[in-house]
């Protein structure tokens, strides 16, 4: 909170400081990356791994033939560009949520979206579908998830933030209950690990297909909604404060949710439900440069980049055996929230 | 631009807070809106501004609002001067980011209301007053022809009361906007207003200039307790008329 008020102060001050807080986290994320493509079972030097990418740049043509070209530009690559669009995506519409529900302890996984994006991918691996067609279904049943959402919210016209959260939580509920059945009809020794495995979120699967399918949406969606970081300001003050100050809050909050949709199914899809990133990123971003998120917002998006990356490489190198991504976030994800969480009551006195 | 209420009636909870309310204030005149606490002041201020539905009538009012919103209502934690540049959001528009003009605008603002030494301070941590001032700063920067301020006095010290009246007075007389306010003291009225509104109990509304709707029996209906008028020396030779509540019964005064 002490450093909220340096960084509202206006004029060099401010630019010099948020250069330096921006270059930090670029550069944080730069080192994440490189370690990421250096790590692994298989490691590569630094400057070894970045000739082959500069190789690959100038000649995208070209087919990787040697081993090590073919693990940094087809395994690792696409991995690191899942694990980067993810992380900052997550981690943008958990700081927009927050701020149009006015409350910081909302994350992407509450409006039904994960888990309806969940049941749509289960579905498609029970019913042996893969690939784009997965894709689809998993993010049809997120958008789904949120047009029920919607419906139920909707009551005399009106929708209240509040009724949108609990909305929210009974169609998570339905569809957790309805991931749980396929889970009970799937075959043991068939498609049940599978569904298991990708629930728990994992990023192993990436290959430059799942980029170009998942990519768009993750890009175009976190874009929007960074665009949008200063009306996220005024929605925060509240329905009428909003309202009186020219912003159309109902309006407003359902573009924030379709947003938020298109983001959260295209990575359910591509990694299944990674939790915590859009819950705990945003609170440590606020932490470091205050409320406004015309700054908190974009570097939630490159904390949450860097914490997937830095996770995900954990995940894949901790153990001979892959660790599924998603437990991995919770089990760092959850300790970090309960530090923050006696903190920020302890700092308000409560 | 006229600003008023048509045969308005709201219904909330299975009860109407109030019905065939009409008032119309003119251009550059102040209108303040007295009831006790609960009698519908607030509401009637949310449906002049739509964000409370009509049930019948009509509202008549610009799309662009300067609002004060009740005191406790506001937990901005931004920089003072983030807030007030807040007021210039209808024309930064949904995708946009306040530019140097907006700022110029919101410290243009800041300066009128005497407090651009705060502009860099976060107005979750000002005082009531300051942050009274500051949405007031704020709602001058929207920039609107019409302000409207609910119960702007009521959380105030009476040196900042004092103060905020003295700025809607000057405000008033400056007759550049049009000025909707809810108090629940006649005083703020008196000090502030051309025309007053009362939200009786159980009887139509009354709607007056000051000095004919803030008379002694219309204030003691509407309170439910004796009012009177009083003229105190201005210091230069004048009076200047005061309503006081008087409590007490015959012969029961403290001895």
């Amino acid at each position: 909170m002490a450093l909220a008020t340096t960084a509202d102060i206006a004029g060099p001050k401010r630019w010099s400081r948020r250069v330096l807080v921006g270059s930090g986290l670029i550069g944080l994320l730069a080192a994440a990356v490189l370690v990421g493509l250096c790590a692994g079972q298989f490691p590569v030097s630094p400057s070894r791994s970045l000739a082959i990418i500069g190789v690959a740049i100038l000649d995208p043509l070209a087919a990787p033939s040697l081993m090590e070209e073919r693990i940094v530009l087809l395994v690792r690559l696409p991995r690191l560009l899942l694990a980067m669009f993810a992380g900052a995506g997550l981690a943008v519409c958990g700081g927009a949520l927050q701020s149009v529900f006015r409350n910081p302890l909302v994350s992407p996984q509450i409006l039904g979206i994960s888990p309806g994006a969940a049941f749509g991918g289960a579905l498609a691996i029970l019913l042996g579908i893969s690939g784009l067609p997965l894709l689809g279904l998993s993010f049809a049943c997120g958008l789904g998830a949120l047009v029920v959402v919607g419906w139920i919210a909707r009551i005399n016209g009106r929708t209240e933030p509040v009724t949108v959260l609990l909305a929210g939580l009974v169609v998570g509920a339905l569809f957790t209950a309805l991931v749980s059945l396929i889970q009970f009809v799937a075959d043991p020794n068939g498609s049940l690990p599978a569904i298991v495995y990708w629930l728990m979120g994992s990023l192993a699967g990436a290959t430059w297909e799942r980029v170009w399918l998942a990519a768009p949406g993750m890009l175009i969606g976190t874009l929007v909604l960074l665009a949008l970081r200063f009306r996220l300001n005024v929605l925060a003050l509240g329905e009428n404060e909003a309202r009186s100050l020219g912003a159309r809050p109902e309006r407003e909050r359902w573009l924030v949710f379709g947003l938020v949709a298109v983001v959260v199914a295209s990575s359910v899809a591509v990694s299944g439900v990674i939790g915590w990133v859009g819950l705990v990123i945003p609170h440590i971003s606020r932490l470091l440069v205050g409320h406004d998120q015309r700054l908190a917002l974009p570097v939630s998006a490159l904390l949450g980049a860097t914490f997937m990356v830095v996770a995900d490489t954990l995940a894949r190198t901790a153990t001979t055996a892959e660790i599924p991504l998603g437990i991995l976030t919770a089990i760092v994800g959850a300790p970090i929230f309960a530090l923050l969480l006696r903190r920020h009551y302890g700092e308000r006195g409560v | 631009m006229t600003v008023a209420l048509h045969g308005a009636g709201v219904h909330l909870g299975g009860r109407w807070i109030f019905r065939n309310l009409n008032f119309t204030v003119a251009p550059g005149r102040s209108l303040a809106i007295l009831g006790p606490n609960g009698r519908g002041k607030t509401t009637a201020l949310h449906a002049l501004l739509g964000f409370q539905s009509l049930a019948e009538g009509r509202r008549d009012a610009p799309e662009r609002v300067g609002y004060v919103p009740q005191l406790l209502a506001s937990h901005a934690p931004y920089a003072l001067r983030d807030v007030v540049v807040m007021g210039r959001c209808a024309r930064i528009g949904l995708f946009g980011q306040p530019k140097s003009e907006d700022y110029r605008a919101a410290d243009a603002a800041m300066e009128r209301i005497g407090i651009a030494d705060l502009a860099t301070k976060p107005f979750d941590r000002l005082s009531g007053g300051e942050r009274q001032m500051g949405l007031l700063a704020r709602a001058l920067a929207t920039g609107a022809k019409l302000l409207v301020l609910d119960e702007p006095g009521s959380a105030l010290d009476l040196k900042n009361q004092g103060r905020l009246l003295r700025l809607l007075h000057e405000l008033r007389r400056s007759r550049t906007m049009t000025i909707v306010f809810t108090t629940h003291d006649p005083n703020h009225a008196l000090f502030a207003a051309d025309e007053a509104l009362l939200l009786l109990a159980d009887a139509p509304a009354v709607l007056g200039s000051v000095e004919t709707a803030l008379s002694e029996s219309q204030l003691s209906r509407l309170y439910d307790v004796p009012m009177h008028h009083l003229r105190l020396p201005d210091g230069v030779g004048g009076a200047v008329p005061v309503i006081v509540p008087h409590h007490h019964g015959p012969g029961e005064q403290r001895s």
